[in-house]
């Protein structure tokens, strides 16, 4: 177990010293300077602010720089908001996408491991298709519609909650967590289907039903736990696409997190924020990956004798 | 892989017969036919818009602004007095475009790499697929973003980052399907007769791997029109004066409280166009029993 973890944390550093890398000369060899927009810059000005920025220096010693700043957990000053630094920006607006995106996924893992192990105890009946069918809504149904959909009938017509705001009027988080967790809800009730499937027709199924244990015990205490996971396997991935989901929950409930943060970063081409805050989310997205990979490992018996048995 | 190599044996015997029986089997299929349906009426009015559009892409009416449906304008207008069904079917080209070329271009890449990797084995292969799955660690999505902000949105790009994103599986796809297949006599046969591998890849392999191609094809497609969408609602994928699905569900979004019609008609079109490629998609992995499953 400890070889597959240390082997996944050493297939990590590349990919993050790539992000980081990557991102880097991307976002320098970007047209048109950060100052550009400011018309009236006096040169002398121009030339104290460049050299603040660091912008004077040859591009290696820039980037050399970056990474001294970087190992130290350093992001560097916001570009358009020059009293404040990426680390502060970044600090505010996490904690809020992180609760978010947890409220996101109790809920798609509520829902969906209910509506998929329901589906998978009766198959191809009304009890499967019916779940199923409203899993293929969530998947075609993009968050930017069904967010505007929800808010148009929950918020508008029907008056039951807030349309927009975060933890300032009572309930307003409902509706952004149900929008960002739908499609991932559908997912995981078809992941969760699938797996169950597979699961219930193994012998050990069969012998621990013919034990006479009750139905749901032999589900709880027997299936779920194999059936579970592809479940847990698709949690890394999703996690990226929780991110990337906030980007657009939070600009349509004006939520003030990291995903608001990075699409307005990106419009106002405040590129150290653009860089940190890309380097702070790959390395979370390939952390988070490499937590449900070994979560999925250490639940499936084959892959960890294959490593125990020194692969 | 047992029964699938059964199958291109069959294959081998009988000529044509696998695509046939998946034929008869997707016809069977109601979901997929339906979805196969509105899809070809969906490409064969983009491909038609500028002739039935029923008025011009920029023409406006000030004067009556938004209204709800009518008997003049089927979809009702936007506040410019602009015509949504021809709104919508400009921009259900572009979407559609965007599907369809980001999709072969992940095609194309996908394809010929994990062809190359899976036909010369060895250490190049190893390089190859290790190069693929650093990729597939890389957060994409925030990726495309700054791709779009550093060198402008421009729908090429677009085009080029989605298909860049969207290749990756169909290599890894591509990369099993030529190892299985590379085993086979026939293959054997054309080496022994000496074929270059380049003619083998092209002649031999791929067109017998093409049931997981057309499959994964299939489901890439939305995929890829949900990411133009996606990246078109945050304002950083299709720019004015062109249009797209995803931009016009971002407008009606803003104005939804006074003119719902202008959410809900453009929201159908995209998740309408969804459902019928994930339907078809579906039905077509039954049909050409692309995981092997044969009972």
């Amino acid at each position: 177990m400890i070889r597959f973890i240390l082997w996944r944390l050493l297939q990590a550093i590349p990919v993050i010293f790539i992000v980081i890398t990557a991102t880097f000369f991307l976002v320098r060899s970007a047209p048109g300077g950060p100052f550009d927009s400011e018309k009236a810059v006096l040169p002398e000005v121009k030339r104290a602010l460049e050299a603040q920025y660091k912008l004077d220096l040859p591009l290696h010693e820039q980037y050399v720089a970056y990474l001294t700043d970087l190992s130290q957990g350093d992001l560097g000053p916001s570009f358009k908001y020059p009293g404040r630094s990426v680390n502060e920006i970044l600090g505010s607006g996490l904690p809020v996408t992180a609760e978010l995106g947890l409220y996101a996924l109790s809920f798609a893992l509520f829902i969906g491991v209910l509506a998929g192990v329901f589906a998978a105890l009766k198959p191809n009946t009304r009890q499967d298709y019916i779940p199923m069918g409203l899993a293929m809504i969530g998947i075609c149904m993009p968050s930017f519609l069904l967010g505007p959909l929800l808010v148009l009938v929950f918020g508008i017509y029907l008056d039951w909650l807030p349309i927009a705001g975060w933890g300032d009027l009572p309930g307003d988080k409902i509706l952004p967590s149900i929008t960002l967790g739908s499609a991932y809800a559908a997912y995981i009730a078809r992941l969760s289907r699938a797996g169950m499937l597979e699961i219930l027709s193994q012998d050990y199924i069969r012998t621990a039903r013919a034990k006479g244990l009750p139905e749901w015990q032999v589900v709880t205490q027997h299936a779920l736990r194999g059936g579970l996971i592809p479940v847990i396997a698709f949690l890394g991935p999703a996690f990226a696409g929780l991110l990337a989901g906030s980007f657009v929950v939070e600009t349509i409930f004006q939520i003030p997190g990291l995903g608001r943060f990075y699409v307005q970063a990106a419009f106002n081409r405040d590129y150290t924020m653009i860089l940190g805050t890309t380097v702070f989310l790959s390395t979370l997205i390939v952390f988070f990956n490499l937590i449900s990979d070994v979560i999925a490992a250490w639940l499936n018996p084959r892959l960890r004798a294959q490593f125990k048995g020194g692969a | 892989m047992s029964t699938d190599q059964m199958a291109h044996l069959t294959d081998a015997e009988d000529g044509a017969s696998l695509w046939h029986d998946a034929w008869l089997r997707l016809r069977k299929n109601r979901a997929a036919v339906t979805g196969g349906a509105i899809l070809l009426v969906m490409v064969v009015l983009a491909i038609l818009t500028p002739w039935i559009a029923p008025y011009g892409y920029e023409a406006q009416n000030l004067d009556l602004g938004a209204t709800p449906p009518s008997a003049a304008h089927w979809l009702g207008t936007d506040i410019f007095g602009r015509d949504l069904l021809t709104q919508i079917l400009y921009g259900g080209r572009i979407s559609l475009a965007v599907g369809f070329i980001a999709t072969a271009v992940a095609l194309v890449i996908g394809v010929t790499w994990g062809a190359i990797a899976g036909y010369v084995g060895g250490r190049v292969d190893s390089v190859m697929m290790r190069f693929v799955d650093i990729l597939y660690a890389l957060p994409f999505m925030i990726f495309i973003i700054l791709l779009m902000v550093v060198f402008g949105r421009n729908i090429l790009l677009l085009f080029l980052a989605i298909g860049a994103v969207e290749w990756l599986t169909m290599a890894r796809i591509m990369r099993t399907q030529v190892q299985s297949l590379r085993q086979q006599e026939f293959v054997e046969a054309a080496v022994s007769l000496g074929l270059s591998p380049f003619a083998i890849i092209f002649k031999h392999i791929i067109p017998n791997a093409l049931g997981p191609i057309i499959v994964y094809t299939t489901l890439t497609i939305p995929s890829v029109m949900l990411l133009e969408a996606f990246l078109s609602f945050l304002g950083l994928g299709i720019q004015p004066p062109q249009t797209s699905w995803g931009l016009l569900i971002s407008y009606g979004a803003e104005t939804m409280e006074e003119y719902p019609w202008l959410l809900i008609f453009p929201g159908m079109a995209l998740t309408v166009t969804l459902f019928s490629l994930n339907f078809l998609g579906d039905g077509l992995r039954d049909a050409l029993d692309v995981r092997g499953s044969k009972d």
